[in-house]
């Protein structure tokens, strides 16, 4: 490889026709590409001078073969100046800031001393603009009256000329706006901003049109041995062949109007060859019908040359595929199917300390027919770099052959650390660093509690892999991308990994109230967990049984000297707090490394909260927490299985008694709202400050009935307690609300949109089952059914109408915030925290001159604080500050 | 038609003041940096308007912060750019 050189300096100009002409290899004359045998014409537009695509044909510049000749321009000289689209806005100022006859900027030499200029050096600095030239004045070196230069997308100009009152439009062809932009001098270019050394403005109007060289336009060939030209060669075809009847009709002395079409015609076709997209100018077409990809279109936009193929990465070495759970796999390890662990490698240099175990692998080959077979190889590399693929009959030999100096690409095997996945990449946790354990199956397998960061579930999600194929990019992975070290989220400093869903609801059943166990159910709990030791029993029973208390069980995945004292989930912050004494048992304490009192729910591990993972991390480390998981979630699934937990629908049945409160309480609620619009209609309602009566009205009402929905919930919620599982559920934060609750079993309630009761549908109406103006509770959208008992035709329609509002408002801030974090992530994707704690570019430049202004690392603070200094003193005092 | 108000009174604007030539020799210093590396500050933002901040000037601005409590920046006074 040649080494790398360092950039002295870029310079952007414009092509001249001299550069053009000096860079062509060929002038292309022949609109077609090949002839009845398949050779290209010579002078055509695949002429074997600007380079080959066929195999076996050798370029007539270079003399190389296909794959080593990078093809070379041919051009194209036109018959007439067309504009270059791309100059339009350029072409204009000059033309409006220029004078028609000599040229010279329409300023005096004092005039261009006020408007402009402090330009510190030659290039950069202040430019003029059109709006630094008066308009209609005549010019003050040769005293031309100015014309108005009218444009019109895409490419005419034309001068407005007043002729006795009435405005005449004259059109200006290309070759008259060339002749005038040959006139500006020099000088006066430079306080345009332009350097005339490098980019004469009368360039931006084209007399010659450069060919790319065949190699940017292969042309393939499909399974009917046709050739298909690629979209490039289809327009320049178009070009040539107007560009050769336009000579011709010049060359005969054809009518001035033939000629202009003919003119327009050609500036069609090289303003769509450049651009097929611009304004005002309709779309070339394939015959199909399909707009042409033309130069712009190749460059711009997400699959563009830039987003597309510059920036987008596409690799080697990855494998992608559906997830599924596997509860008993550790977080830090991903399950892989054993058809990818063949097909994947690594490669291993081989030494004189591994080479029996690298013969090994030679041997064993490509092939491993079930999981207890150990890893083979796919490939030898020599050491002159030859690879060679191993299979069949050459294992023996080619193991014979290795020596220190080899390297073989090994197959996956279990422990090996790998890249996981899960677009769209937010956020840093988005990829991890898992180890490798090969299953049986075609997913990949991972733990539930490892689904927060991804943002992943299991309806069909997929997730890529990547296999790290050196030394420092698997330390790299290890050090810093292991998912044990990225527990911690730096968005709050508090753990993203935890537990989820039956994780809570189990832990929470375990834990809640006192419960005892025998030895039996207790190793039962913990027959995943690594101990040494029963703790003491709690309590022995009469018949001399020992059992041991659910809290006892939950202490012992717990570290040792762990103090702390919080409020559970559950807690539903009474006035007097009871502290251990909590009927709902929602005070923990934890005093070293014991669970004395307290429910452990989402507060205690959920992910996003985890307030004991979090101090596990604290106190005894990454790995130590990474272990804490592991076994909570394992003893939660554990804890969830000695009674099972279901939801059905006849867990959302009440008793009739509720059911004849929830429709008093309704139709009380109906009354309050029939009574408040009887007050409005009457004209005595007072309204609120600020507020129209009818404002005043419709709060009124949704707060009505929105507490009438609350109440149905409480009266619902006092029948059905911890022993319904939705319950459940809604009071140790594993899924759903006390709201969920209310609307399954008491009543759905209002539906809105835009946080205004339904309004939109007829004249005065909203559907035409009501009268008109009726403001009643039912005629704009509330619901008093509940998802239990079913909804009303309209009541059904109301709510499709409120679900509408939701989806949408999801698709469109989806959509905003994800262009929202693109520009973002341009903006700062660069910036780094130097040694001084400030904020620098690659540049050195200063962002910010202390990191966040307090230089904290808001993982290693506390949800936004450097120090808890709440949870410090708790844990040394052992009580509640 | 000349009512000047003092827009470093209003209570969402931060403290700006102009510093000297040593301080920000100083400052300079301390961060190991040259002029251009500094933040920039147009010549006529009202803040700096207000200390009298010439072109080539530094100006600290001294802001309440959220993590901080207080937080200095400083920003090198530059000529706004013509559209």
């Amino acid at each position: 490889m040649p080494s790398p050189k360092r950039i002295g300096k870029i310079k952007f100009g414009l092509l001249s026709p001299k550069e053009i002409r000096t860079m062509s290899v060929r002038k292309i004359i022949w609109a077609d590409t090949y002839d009845d045998d398949g050779f290209p014409y010579p002078q055509g537009l695949m002429d074997l001078a600007l380079g080959v695509i066929d195999p076996g044909l050798r370029c007539k510049t270079c003399d190389q073969k296909a794959a080593d000749c990078p093809g070379h321009f041919g051009h194209i000289e036109l018959a007439k100046p067309v504009i270059h689209v791309g100059y339009t806005r350029l072409i204009r100022k000059l033309l409006r800031v220029t004078c028609r006859a000599c040229g010279r900027l329409l300023l005096s030499p004092d005039e261009i001393k006020k408007v402009s200029i402090t330009a510190e050096d030659e290039l950069g600095g202040d430019v003029l603009t059109e709006k630094d030239i008066k308009k209609e004045r005549s010019c003050p070196h040769c005293g031309e009256q100015q014309l108005k230069v009218n444009f019109e997308k895409p490419t005419t100009f034309s001068e407005v000329l007043l002729e006795d009152g009435k405005k005449n439009e004259h059109k200006l062809t290309p070759a008259d706006i060339r002749a005038r932009l040959e006139r500006i001098p020099d000088s006066d270019l430079k306080l345009l901003g332009i350097n005339p050394d490098v980019a004469r403005p009368e360039w931006t109007i084209l007399t010659v049109l450069p060919v790319p060289p065949v190699t940017m336009r292969p042309s393939i060939i499909l399974e009917n041995g046709q050739r298909s030209e690629d979209d490039l060669t289809h327009k320049l075809v178009d070009i040539i062949r107007i560009n050769q009847r336009f000579k011709e009709n010049q060359d005969a002395g054809a009518p001035q109007l033939i000629i202009e079409d003919l003119w327009e015609l050609l500036q069609y076709h090289v303003t769509t060859y450049l651009d097929n997209e611009v304004a005002g100018c309709p779309p070339a077409r394939h015959r199909s019908g399909r707009p042409l990809k033309t130069l712009s279109q190749r460059l711009k936009g997400k699959d563009g040359r830039f987003r597309g193929s510059l920036s987008g990465k596409r690799v080697n070495f990855s494998a992608r595929t559906v997830i599924s759970p596997n509860p008993n796999l550790s977080v830090t390890e991903v399950g892989i199917p054993l058809s990818i662990a063949i097909e994947m490698t690594v490669p291993v240099r081989v030494t004189a300390y591994n080479l029996e175990e690298m013969r090994e692998f030679v041997l064993r080959g490509p092939e491993r027919k079930s999981l207890k077979v150990p890893c083979g190889a796919n490939y030898v590399i020599r050491p002159d770099n030859r690879r060679l693929r191993l299979g069949g009959d050459n294992l023996e030999t080619i193991a014979e052959q290795i020596e220190p100096g080899y390297t073989v690409e090994r197959q996956l095997r279990d422990g090996d650390i790998v890249l996981f996945n899960r677009q769209p990449s937010l956020h840093r946790m988005s990829i991890m660093a898992h180890r490798i354990k090969v299953m049986d199956g075609k997913t990949f397998r991972l733990n539930p509690a490892v689904c927060p960061p991804y943002n992943a579930d299991f309806d069909g999600d997929e997730m890529n892999l990547h296999v790290p194929q050196t030394e420092e990019a698997r330390a790299e992975a290890a050090i810093l991308v292991a998912v044990q070290e990225n527990i911690l989220s730096p968005r709050f400093g508090g753990p993203i990994i935890g537990g989820i869903h039956d994780h809570i609801s189990g832990i929470f059943m375990l834990t809640h109230d006192l419960r005892w166990f025998t030895k039996s159910e207790i190793l039962y709990l913990l027959k995943y967990f690594e101990f040494e030791h029963l703790p003491e029993p709690g309590k022995v029973e009469e018949d001399g049984t020992p059992m041991w208390s659910n809290k006892q069980v939950f202490s012992m995945i717990l570290p040792d000297g762990l103090n702390m004292v919080f409020r559970a989930s559950s807690c539903i912050n009474c006035d007097e707090c009871k502290y251990t004494d909590c009927e709902r048992d929602a005070f923990v304490r934890v005093i070293d490394g014991q669970l004395e009192t307290g429910t452990i729910d989402k507060k205690s591990i959920g992910a996003f909260d985890g307030a004991i993972l979090n101090r596990i991390i604290r106190q005894c480390g990454m790995d130590r927490a990474s272990q804490f998981i592991d076994d909570m979630t394992r003893l939660s699934i554990r804890g969830i299985m000695i009674d099972g937990f279901s939801f059905g629908i006849d867990d959302e049945d009440l008793s009739k008694t509720e059911y004849g409160q929830i429709e008093d309480e309704l139709s009380k609620a109906k009354d309050d709202v029939d009574r408040r619009i009887r007050i409005f209609q009457e004209g005595q309602l007072e309204p609120m400050p600020g507020r129209t009566p009818e404002e005043t009205l419709e709060m009124q009402i949704m707060q009505v009935l929105g507490k009438a929905r609350d109440r149905t919930g409480e009266i619902a919620g006092r029948h059905l307690g911890l022993g319904n599982s939705a319950v459940l559920m809604a009071v140790s934060g594993a899924r759903g609300s006390m709201l969920n609750l209310t609307q399954m079993a008491g009543c759905i309630g209002q539906q809105s949109v835009r946080g205004e009761r339904i309004m939109r549908g007829y004249e005065e109406r909203t559907l035409p089952h009501y009268k008109r103006g009726d403001r009643g509770a039912d005629a704009h959208g509330f619901i008093l059914h509940s998802y239990k008992s079913g909804l009303s035709p309209t009541e059904f329609f109301f709510h499709a109408i409120g679900g509408r509002e939701g989806l949408v408002d999801t698709a469109v801030r989806t959509s905003q915030s994800g262009y929202l974090q693109r520009r973002l992530i341009n903006a700062l994707q660069d910036l780094k925290v130097a040694y001084d704690g400030t904020v620098r570019t690659t540049m050195g430049r200063i962002i910010q001159f202390k990191y966040g202004e307090d230089g904290t690392d808001p993982m290693k603070g506390s949800f936004g604080d450097p120090v808890d200094v709440k949870g410090l003193v708790e844990s040394v005092l052992k009580e509640e500050v | 038609m000349s009512i000047r108000i003092n827009v470093l009174d209003h209570v969402m604007v931060p403290d700006h003041q102009a510093m000297s030539e040593e301080e920000v020799q100083a400052l300079l210093a301390r961060y190991s940096i040259t002029f251009d590396q500094l933040p920039k500050v147009f010549h006529d933002d009202p803040g700096v308007r207000q200390v009298n901040g010439k072109v080539g000037d530094v100006v600290r601005i001294i802001r309440q912060s959220h993590t901080a409590g207080i937080a200095e920046a400083y920003r090198l006074v530059v000529r706004r750019p013509k559209k």
